[in-house]
C-alpha cells in the first residue's frame, strides 16, 4: 500500500485551472517534495489530500483510503500543517500541544517520545502564547501539533517559507529524522535548493507536473552541456549571448548568466565573438534543479 | 466528550485572555442599564410659552399665572399681539403659543363662545403634541377654578383616568426590558458569528477540520459559551434595574429566563448562519447589522407595534424579537405567567428550532 496515490486529480475555480490531470504516488516511509513556484498548485493538492476540498475530478487515495469517501477515518491518520501559522495564537505553546492531542484523542505525553525531537526546541518557551514566537518557532510548534497523534502520512505545505535560512536546514534535519522513523512525509516548497533533501520530488508548475524523480535523476535528465557566463555588463551580456549561434537558451542565474549549448556550440567561439564585453568569462557548470525546471517548462 | 470539553475550554480561556471581550461582557450592560434609561425618554420638560393676551382680564391673568405654576412649562413671554408672539415661535424661544382673545372673561360669563387658540410649533411632533396636551390641561382646570365659584359640575369630576401596570407613566420601565432585549442581541447575536469568523480569518479552522471532531461540537462550542454570558448579561441588567430603578419583574423570575433562554437559542442561530454565509469580519458585521437594525427598530422595542401601518405589523409576526418584547415587557410590568403568554413562548421556540436547522444545513455547504 502507497502512502498517497494521486491520479488524474484536477480541480478549477472559476475559469482558473488549478490542478490538471495531476497523477504522483508516494512510497511508504519516503520523502516526497513538491517543487514549484507560487501560483503552481501546491496548496490546493494540500487541501484535497487533507480532506478539506473536494476535486473535480480523479482519485486520490491516502493509506490507501479515498480522500472523499473515508475522509473521517483520514483525518484520524494525517498530519497537516498548512502553509499559513493556523494554531491558536493567544493559548500557549503547551495550551496548543495539549488542546490538539485531545482533539485527536491522545494523551500529549504518550506521544511525547515521536515530537520531543521537534519540541525540545520550543520546550523553554512552554508557557509563551503562540502568537508571540518567532516565525521559527511557530513552525516548530505547527510541526509538534501536527505530529502529535502519531501520523502516519504528514501533509506540509510550505513549511520553509518566510523562515532563516539556518532555521531551514534545521527543519529539514527533522524532516529527516521523522522520516527515518517510518512516517511519509509530502512536502511543498518554492526554494530548489531543498529539493535534494527530498528523497524524490516533483516538479509543478501552471497546475500540472513536469516530472517525478530522484533528485539525482531529474538532475540527469539535463542531457546538454551547461554554461556559466559572466562579464561587467550583465545586460548587454544576455542580449549578445543569445545572438551567438549554438546558444539554445541564456538565462540570469544568480550571479552569472546560464548558457544552454546546442550540438555546434563551441566555447572558443563563443568567447571570440564576444571578446568586445569587458571582463567576459566562461566556464562549464552542473546543472541545478532550476535548469531542469526551466527546461522542462519551455518543452 | 472529552474532545467536546477541551474545546469548550479553550473557548473561555480564549474569551478570558481577550482583556476588551471580557471588560466589554461585563461593563457594558451595566453602563447600558445605567445611562440610556436616563436618556431615552419620551417625557417632554420645558415647554416654552407665549401667551398673546388680548384680554387682560381677571380670568386671562388666572389662567397665566396657573400656567406659570406648571412645573413643565416655562412663559417665555406675554405679547401684545399674535404676531409678536409669531416671532417669538419663528426665532426657537416659544414652542407654543397660547393667544387669548378680547372679550374672553365677559363672553364666559354670558355663555358665549370666544375660543382661546392655541399655535404649537411641531417640528418635533412628540414635544408640540405633549405640550398642547399640558397647556390644554393647565388651561382647562384653570377655568375649572374659576367656575368652582358657579356650583357647575368640572369636567375632572366626570372623568376619571387610570394608568394600569405603569401608573407613573414611567418610559423608563417601558424601555429597561427593551434594552435588556438589546444587549442580548448584541451580546448573543454579534459574539458567536464573530468568533466563527474569526477562526475562519486566522486559519484555524482548517486546522480543527483536519482533526476527527465533528462540525457540530466545534459549532457548539462556540455557542454554549455565549448562552451562559447571555443569562449572566440578563441577571446583571436585572439587578441594575431593581436596585437603581426599583423595577422588579411583577411575573415570575422564571419565566423572564424562560423567554430569554428560548430567545438566546434563536438569536444565536441566526448568529451562525449568518457566520456560515460570510468569509470575513466585515461582511459578517454589515448582513449583522442590517439585520439587527430591522429587528430593533420594527419589533415594538422602540416604537409600539400597534402604531405601525399594518403592513409593517404582519410582517414583525416574522420577527423573533417581536415576541420576545411581548413576553419580557408583559412579565415585567403585568405579570402574567408563561401561559398566558403562551403563544409568544411557541413562536420563539418555533423560530429558535427554525434558526438552528437553517444554520446546521448552511454549514455543509462549505468546502
Amino acid at each position: 500500500m502507497k502512502a498517497v496515490e494521486v491520479n488524474d486529480v484536477s480541480k478549477r475555480f472559476g475559469k482558473v485551472e488549478a490542478l490538471r490531470s495531476v497523477s504522483f504516488e508516494v512510497e511508504r516511509g519516503e520523502l516526497f517534495g513538491l517543487i514549484g513556484p507560487d501560483g503552481a498548485g501546491k496548496t490546493t493538492l494540500f487541501r484535497i489530500l487533507a480532506t478539506l476540498l473536494e476535486a473535480d475530478g480523479g482519485t486520490a487515495l491516502v493509506d490507501g483510503m479515498d480522500v472523499c469517501r473515508d475522509y473521517t477515518s483520514i483525518r484520524s491518520r494525517v498530519g497537516y500543517m498548512p502553509g499559513r501559522f493556523s494554531l491558536y495564537q493567544d493559548l500557549t505553546v503547551e495550551e496548543n500541544l495539549a488542546f490538539f492531542a485531545a482533539l485527536f484523542g491522545v494523551d500529549a505525553r504518550d506521544s511525547y517520545s515521536l515530537v520531543a525531537p521537534v519540541y525540545r526546541h520550543i520546550e523553554p518557551f512552554a508557557k509563551r502564547r503562540a502568537g508571540r514566537l518567532s516565525g521559527g518557532m511557530k513552525q516548530k510548534l505547527a510541526l509538534s501539533c501536527a505530529l502529535i497523534h502519531r501520523p502516519s502520512v504528514l501533509f506540509l505545505d510550505e513549511p520553509t517559507t518566510g523562515v532563516d535560512a539556518l532555521s531551514r536546514g534545521e527543519f529539514w534535519d527533522m524532516l529527516t529524522d521523522l522520516k527515518n522513523s517510518g512516517i511519509s512525509i509530502l512536502v511543498s516548497t518554492p526554494y530548489m535548493d531543498e529539493a535534494s533533501r527530498c528523497d524524490r520530488i516533483a516538479l509543478c508548475n501552471d497546475g500540472g507536473i513536469l516530472g517525478t524523480d530522484s533528485p539525482v535523476r531529474i538532475l540527469q535528465r539535463f542531457d546538454s552541456p551547461l554554461y556559466a557566463a559572466r562579464a561587467d555588463d550583465m545586460f548587454a551580456l544576455l542580449g549578445a549571448a543569445r545572438k551567438v549561434r549554438g546558444v539554445e537558451r541564456c538565462y540570469p542565474f544568480g550571479q552569472s548568466h546560464h548558457i544552454v549549448a546546442g550540438r555546434d556550440f563551441s566555447a572558443e567561439e563563443f568567447t571570440r565573438e564576444l571578446s568586445w564585453l569587458e571582463g567576459l568569462c566562461l566556464e562549464p557548470v552542473k546543472p541545478a534543479i532550476e535548469d531542469v525546471f526551466i527546461k522542462l517548462m519551455q518543452k | 466528550m472529552r474532545a467536546f470539553i477541551v474545546l469548550l475550554q479553550k473557548e473561555f480561556i480564549q474569551i478570558g485572555r481577550n482583556v476588551f471581550l471580557s471588560r466589554l461582557i461585563v461593563a457594558f450592560p451595566v453602563l447600558v442599564m445605567l445611562i440610556m434609561p436616563l436618556t431615552m425618554t419620551m417625557d417632554v420638560r420645558n415647554v416654552n410659552v407665549a401667551v398673546a393676551d388680548a384680554d387682560r382680564s381677571p380670568v386671562s391673568n388666572r389662567m397665566i399665572s396657573h400656567m406659570e405654576a406648571s412645573e413643565r412649562i416655562t412663559l417665555a413671554g406675554q405679547c401684545g399681539s399674535f404676531a409678536e408672539a409669531m416671532k417669538l415661535l419663528e426665532d426657537g424661544a416659544a414652542d407654543i403659543i397660547v393667544e387669548i382673545p378680547s372679550g374672553f372673561e365677559r363672553g364666559l360669563a354670558k355663555g358665549e363662545r370666544h375660543k382661546i387658540s392655541i399655535t404649537a410649533n411641531a417640528v418635533n411632533a412628540i414635544k408640540g403634541s405633549m405640550g398642547v396636551q399640558y397647556l390644554m390641561q393647565s388651561i382647562s382646570s384653570a377655568l375649572e377654578e374659576i367656575r368652582e365659584g358657579d356650583g357647575t359640575a368640572s369636567v375632572s369630576d366626570l372623568v376619571s383616568v387610570q394608568n394600569r401596570f405603569n401608573p407613573t407613566l414611567n418610559y423608563r420601565h417601558y424601555m429597561i426590558p427593551a434594552l435588556m432585549i438589546m444587549l442580548f442581541i448584541l451580546i448573543c447575536g454579534f459574539l458567536p458569528s464573530l468568533s466563527i469568523v474569526g477562526e475562519k480569518e486566522s486559519g484555524t479552522i482548517e486546522q480543527i477540520n483536519v482533526t476527527p471532531v465533528s462540525r457540530r461540537a466545534f459549532t457548539l462550542s462556540k455557542l454554549i459559551p455565549y448562552w451562559f454570558i447571555g443569562l449572566f448579561v440578563l441577571s446583571i441588567a436585572m439587578l441594575v434595574a431593581r436596585l437603581v430603578y426599583g423595577l422588579a419583574p411583577a411575573g415570575s423570575i422564571g419565566a423572564v429566563y424562560l423567554g430569554a433562554l428560548l430567545f438566546i437559542l434563536t438569536i444565536s442561530g441566526f448568529s451562525l448562519t449568518v457566520a456560515n454565509f460570510s468569509d470575513t469580519m466585515q461582511q459578517t458585521v454589515f448582513v449583522m447589522f442590517f439585520f439587527i437594525m430591522i429587528f430593533i427598530l420594527m419589533s415594538g422595542l422602540l416604537t409600539p407595534v400597534d402604531s405601525m401601518p399594518q403592513w409593517a405589523q404582519t410582517f414583525t409576526l416574522v420577527l423573533p424579537p417581536r415576541y420576545f418584547v411581548d413576553i419580557l415587557r408583559s412579565v415585567y410590568l403585568k405579570g402574567a405567567s408563561v401561559c398566558e403568554l403562551w403563544t409568544s413562548y411557541a413562536a420563539l421556540g418555533g423560530f429558535a428550532l427554525l434558526f438552528n436547522i437553517l444554520a446546521a444545513l448552511t454549514y455543509r455547504k462549505q468546502a
